[in-house]
């Protein structure tokens, strides 16, 4: 048993990508990963190459890796409209390789942001975002909102590490340097942190915001009506105050204004909210993004297609339709005829297709992937960049390593398979041109 | 009975996806609702009762403990059983709508079962 010790490991276990992480390992396990929180223990921990996984399985049957990529390759090329869906656990360097092989086959390539943020991103492309990094938050920041979300619970140190606790170049006192308020449906864990919380009424974000903008504006707002949303409109101005008073303020919003019903609606009102308080400080907004490294999905799509989720290459050129391309509908139709699920279990969605699966854990129970793939898990025992919450690019650092290949190296293998069949559309000549 | 469905992340959720979708506790924490003990008691149903709860797309039942949230409202971590509640109409977003279901709720087992976890 070799004992062994890395500093700075980055942590993947959500959308914070803490870089401060000490890990502790036996040669073989993480026995323990200091300064991380419950989430990011169990994600290194729980991630530790498994001796007992196979290579790879057909059809549940143990198979040689060789036999599986072949399979893999055949059954994204037979199909007519495949689907490379990415669960967002992969690296940067992975998830390139990614969009090579949907180009390859023509197929579609979606990831997890369609199921959680991807209102964000159409909000950003309606109204336009004014951001800044983790680090302006920490160093700058004196007035916090959090709006329809939870930290304490799915994202533990965000307000320790940037947000609200550290002492930062202009908030040198830390905590007593800012002030945190939370608007949410429910006095969540989160709660307890706050100098206020508001209790906002489901469903009523869009008209809290825009009434909010609206003052902000000074125009007239209707009392009834903002009294539906939960807040008094003294209420409202009280909380404009607070936020035009501030130095420098910073608006985080979550599921609960994504995943409610018209999200796209609610976050633009929330990007619109930060952009116009501009005039009067400076203000941004960010989303709270999740696990492993979807912002790197995003990011590498962006560079590569132009778009950060839902983009169809089936034309031999990158073509973007939420709601056409995405996922969920994918599947609700019936377009696809084929998927190759990156990074984690394949849903139930995809139990009427041939499913491939890549990723460290493979999928025992429910719907189980024709072809499964075994891979090292990324930051554990897998190299390579993923990109925090608010898209800067992090090293990781594994502490492990594995006799298992990376996602990249398989995605890399099936490519080369599929580039050795006839190409589904001539000009491409079976070459990549994005990727 | 008629509440409005919240699915929402939390810590123990994300903890046992890392440990593993397939385990015991995995299952439990996402099929585990929260609810006010008042509308437990209008429910007629115990702490840690068996409820199904439907929506026009699909049903699904839950174990469903008490815990200190709103009236007419059920909190519950995203998972397999959540999704079978919100079909595959994403309004043309890609996104589904999983926040803020009206479901109908009736009770199959009054008496609490084994595996409910604590409110999460
Ligand atoms: S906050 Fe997130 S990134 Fe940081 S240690 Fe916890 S799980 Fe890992």
């Amino acid at each position: 048993m070799t004992l062994a010790v890395v500093k700075h490991a980055t942590c993947t276990g959500c959308g914070c990508a803490c870089d401060d992480i000490e890990v502790h390992t036996d040669g073989a396990r993480v026995t323990r990963a200091v300064n991380a929180c419950e989430l990011g223990e169990t994600w290194f921990r729980d991630h530790s190459p498994n001796p007992n996984l196979p290579p790879a399985l057909i059809d549940s049957k143990p198979a040689s890796l060789a036999d599986a990529v072949a399979l893999a390759a055949d059954l994204l090329h037979a199909a007519n409209l495949p689907l490379i869906y990415d669960h967002g656990y992969s690296t940067c360097e992975a998830q390139r390789e990614a969009v090579a092989l949907a180009e390859s086959v023509g197929g579609i390539i979606d990831s997890y942001t369609s199921q959680c943020h991807g209102p964000s991103f159409v909000a950003t492309q309606l109204v336009g975002k004014v951001s800044c990094t983790l680090g302006e938050v920490k160093n700058r920041a004196d007035f916090l909102l959090y709006w329809g979300c939870n930290p304490a619970e799915t994202h533990p140190r965000h307000t320790s590490r940037y947000a609200l606790h550290p002492a930062g170049k202009f908030t040198p006192r830390g905590r007593r340097d800012r002030t945190m308020v939370l608007v949410d449906v429910e006095e969540t864990a989160t709660a307890k942190d706050a100098d206020q919380f508001f209790r906002i009424r489901e469903g009523t974000d869009f008209e809290a915001l825009s009434a909010m903008v609206a003052l902000l504006r000074g125009q007239p707002v209707d009392e009834r009506r903002v009294a539906e949303t939960g807040f008094t409109v003294a209420q409202l101005r009280a909380l404009l105050d607070r936020m035009k008073a501030a130095r420098f303020g910073v608006m985080f919003f979550g599921l609960g204004l994504a995943a409610t019903r018209g999200g796209h609606g609610n976050v633009g009102a929330a990007y619109r909210l930060a952009m116009e308080l501009n005039a009067f400080t400076k203000f941004v907004a960010l989303p709270m993004r999740q696990h492993g490294n979807l912002v790197g999905s995003d990011m590498v799509l962006r560079w590569t297609t132009g778009y950060p989720f839902g983009v169809s290459l089936s034309r031999g050129y990158p073509r973007y339709n939420p709601g056409e391309f995405t996922t969920t509908d994918l599947i609700a139709r019936g377009d696809i005829d084929a998927a190759l699920v990156l990074g984690s279990s394949a849903a139930p969605g995809f139990a009427n297709v041939p499913t491939i699966e890549i990723g460290p854990k493979l999928t025992r129970t429910g719907t189980i992937p024709r072809v499964q793939i075994a891979t090292a898990a990324t930051g554990v025992s897998a190299a390579g960049t993923v990109c925090r919450m608010d898209d800067l690019p992090m090293p990781l650092r594994p502490a492990l390593t594995s006799a298992l290949p990376t996602d990249e190296d398989i995605l890399n293998r099936v490519l080369a398979e599929v580039r050795k069949k006839p190409a589904w559309y001539p000009q491409l000549k079976g070459e990549a041109q994005i990727a | 009975m008629r509440f409005l469905l919240m699915p929402i992340r939390s810590n123990k959720q994300g903890v046992q996806i890392n440990v593993g979708k397939d385990g015991a506790d995995y299952n439990a924490v996402v099929n585990t609702m929260q609810a006010h003990p008042d509308d437990l008691k209008e429910l007629g149903a115990a702490s840690g009762a068996t409820i199904r709860v439907r929506t026009d797309v699909g049903e699904a039942t839950f174990q469903v403990v008490e815990a200190k949230v709103s009236r007419g409202m059920l909190f519950v971590p995203y998972g397999p059983p959540t999704c079978q509640l919100y079909g595959g109409d994403t309004d043309g977003t890609g996104m589904p709508t999983s926040k803020g279901w009206e479901v109908e709720v009736e009770v199959v087992s009054r008496e609490p079962q084994a595996s409910a976890k604590e409110p999460q």
